[in-house]
């Protein structure tokens, strides 16, 4: 039992530092094209995000819709740090080390916060609450505007001329425009750390007592109240280590582009990480990781395909769920494949 | 992770493929970056018909420097994140220089890539500073926000319109509070005042402006300042007058348009004022011959991003023109090229007569108008 999740586990690791090597390999051989290199980044925050939401919805069994909103609250927090530290700490790894500690952490309490009262609810309810939270995370910062001039900080939540500012000053967050400007500090390498770092703390927590612990709440709640878990507890534990690795994946996010905008993490974007983590398997941590590869790659490969791209895309999107989860489907697939790929299929159950 | 290497270097095959073939017969690689899919797409749609009529119009005159022109555009989704995977996309392709992209958070993230690779990018339609301040490879075909909001308060002014001004605006959206800002700091130098306080709306509130339009009655203002797109404004209009308030309305470039809207009364649109450096109505030559091309072809009367993107590709063919670079010549070397070319050019185009500076601004005259029997009518 113990070498077999072991060695799950470290097929998992394994996979992610083959493609980082394999990536390595082609970008030093000048194989990769652009798109591939612009992408190498946002496959990793998707990576990331589904492995995070995974800890919820699969292992804890709650149903989140606001992950987005975590991811909000990381990105603009680690942004908004870089922004106020470019001139200060110019060692580029340093600063983006830091500003990836404030956006989790920064995100870690905004989990605690929004934990409380929504653990309280169960199922569907809980689903909605969660979707709520998303949107004010989201309209919330879409009212702040934070500038700097040689007095310091000057805050509004209006507009940018009654802040008083000196003409001299510089606009750190402008409203729903969000930060402009961010040094583009996110490279595929602190990305793959980051989508280890996460699978580490995920699949340990995983397979500790902690975890064993959350996945009896969710495997029947009244028997593990009764054998004395502290339900709240280990409910809200899952949910602040979610909420502070969707914060780390949003300071990934944050410092690849130069323009961050709080309409970009609405609720679209909570169900696109929910989509992944459905598709990829809910409780299979590797899934995850290959299903937000592959729906994040997949729209751009459908370019050529210029205005039916979208519509390409979820019937791509329909049939892959048809064919990874329709009970007639995994049926079909241990008959025929399973000759082939009898390991393959078994894990992935 | 497999398929996704399998599928990475299927991609590789295929484009290496097509960059072959291309490269058999060269030609200038213009890209264009815009939302062609969701909310945003009347914009980026606009945009991309407009340049294909321009590239199609100069290749059959016979090309530029003796090539032809090739425009490829691809959709962004009005998503930043998307916006750079399509631009990391064109040059996949081989992209030589950028018309894009159309809307300005998108621009604004593209534009630092655009720098950092040194690659010509003109903008039609991103109006913002930031739009196209990464760079001194960047230029801009409409005007920028500033320019804007400091003519129109300028216009209301001199021309003695109103004491009393509101404005509506919205503030998630780069273009609208740019101009917002400018128009507000050249008020202070102008005869009027602006009232009602801060009367903002958001791109998840652009459905109902009763409380904005009842605050902008409530403050007796005689002008309404409108410096968003007509969409929304035909809806401001609409519940306007269901309200009885009647001021007057003023508009800028985003208003063109407003009498194409499907189901709207354009009656309710009478006496609204813009300034833009576009009609569709235009009795030159140029204009018109545009507009009837446009209209066979895609069925619709061209908006201001249509004629910006159209002005683009001439201002591309001019600025190819007076370097003299070759289509084989690598995208810094074109973008070296045009970065000098661009501030010596003087082009003729559907939006007015444009030059450049060197920091990427257009200048341009742009026109007052006035909506009268349901068409515009010079002021």
């Amino acid at each position: 039992m113990k070498d077999k999740t072991l060695k799950s586990n470290l097929i998992t690791y394994g996979m992610v530092i083959a493609a980082y090597i394999v990536v390595q390999i082609l970008l030093t051989t000048g194989n990769l094209s652009s798109l591939f290199k612009g992408l190498l980044v946002p496959l990793c925050v998707y990576a990331v995000l589904a492995v995070s939401l995974n800890l919820v919805v699969g292992i804890s069994g709650e149903l989140s819709l606001g992950h987005a909103g975590f991811m909000c609250v990381g990105a603009f927090a680690s942004a908004f740090f870089s922004k106020c530290m470019q001139n200060i700490i110019t060692i580029s790894g340093l600063r983006f080390f830091l500003a990836i500690l404030v956006g989790a952490a920064v995100a870690a309490v905004f989990g605690v916060l929004i934990g409380i009262p929504v653990l309280r609810l169960r199922g569907d309810y809980l689903a909605i609450v969660t979707l709520a939270f998303g949107e004010i995370i989201k309209n919330v910062i879409n009212i702040f505007y934070i500038g700097i001039d040689s007095n310091g900080f000057h805050m509004s939540i209006t507009d940018q001329f009654s802040m008083g500012m000196e003409p001299t000053g510089t606009m750190i967050i402008t409203g729903p425009q969000g930060i402009t400007g961010t040094p583009k500090d996110s490279t595929f390498t602190a990305g793959i750390i980051l989508v280890l770092i996460t699978l580490f703390i995920v699949l340990n927590l995983i397979n500790s007592r902690d975890g064993r612990a959350i996945k009896s709440i969710r495997d029947n709640r009244i028997a593990a109240e009764s054998i004395g878990i502290n339900i709240t507890k280990y409910k809200l534990m899952a949910f602040t280590v979610s909420a502070a690795l969707a914060g780390a994946a949003g300071a990934l996010y944050a410092h690849n582009l130069a323009a961050l905008q709080a309409s970009k993490f609405n609720f679209n974007t909570s169900i696109l990480v929910l989509v992944f983590v459905v598709l990829g398997g809910i409780g299979n941590i590797r899934g995850s990781v290959i299903a937000a590869v592959i729906l994040t790659a997949l729209p751009e490969m459908l370019r050529f395909l210029s205005d039916y791209r979208m519509l390409i895309y979820a019937i791509v999107l329909i049939v892959m769920m048809l064919f990874n989860w329709a009970p007639k489907a995994l049926e079909w697939r241990e008959r025929y494949l399973g000759r082939f790929f009898k390991k393959t299929v078994k894990e992935g159950k | 992770m497999k398929k996704f290497v399998k599928a990475a270097s299927a991609v590789l095959a295929a484009s290496m493929v097509l960059s072959t073939t291309a490269f058999a017969d060269a030609t200038y690689k213009i890209g264009g970056i815009g939302p062609v899919t969701g909310p945003a797409s009347a914009y980026g749609t606009a945009v991309m018909n407009a340049a294909q009529i321009a590239v199609d119009e100069i290749n059959e005159a016979g090309g530029v420097n003796g090539y032809q022109l090739e425009f490829n555009p691809q959709d962004d989704e009005h998503d930043a994140e998307k916006s750079v995977n399509a631009y990391n996309t064109l040059k996949d392709w081989g992209m030589q220089m950028l018309l894009g992209t159309v809307t300005t958070n998108p621009c604004i993230a593209v534009s630092a890539e655009a720098a950092a690779d040194n690659l010509f990018l003109l903008t039609p339609s991103a109006s913002s500073e930031q739009a196209i301040s990464a760079g001194d490879n960047e230029f801009q075909v409409c005007f920028t926000d500033p320019a804007q909001g400091t003519a129109s308060a300028q216009y209301i002014g001199e021309h003695e319109l109103a004491s009393k001004v509101a404005v509506i605006y919205n503030s998630s959206d780069a273009y609208s509070a740019g101009i917002y800002a400018t128009f507000r700091a050249e008020a202070e130098n102008q005869p009027f005042e602006i009232v009602g306080g801060d009367l903002a709306f958001t791109d998840d509130s652009k459905t109902d402006f009763s409380a904005q339009i009842q605050a902008a009655k409530d403050a007796g203002a005689e002008l309404v300042f409108m410096p968003f797109y007509y969409n929304e404004a035909s809806i401001v209009f609409t519940q306007a007058a269901s309200m009885d308030y009647s001021p007057i309305w003023f508009g800028v470039d985003g208003m063109d348009g407003i009498l194409t809207v499907e189901g709207f009364d354009t009656s309710l649109a009478e006496g609204v004022m813009l300034l833009t450096p576009f009609s569709a109505d235009a009795e030159d030559d140029l204009t018109k011959n545009f507009v009837a091309k446009y209209q066979e072809q895609f069925g619709e009367v061209p908006n201001q991003f249509a004629a910006d993107a159209y002005d683009g590709i001439y201002a591309l063919k001019a600025g190819l023109e007076k370097s003299g670079v070759s289509a084989e010549a690598d995208f810094t070397e074109i973008s070296d090229a045009l970065k000098a070319a661009f501030t010596e050019i003087e082009v003729e185009g559907l939006t007015g007569v444009m030059t450049w500076t060197a920091d990427g601004h257009v200048s341009k005259t742009p026109k007052a108008v006035v909506i009268e029997n349901g068409a515009y009518k010079g002021l």
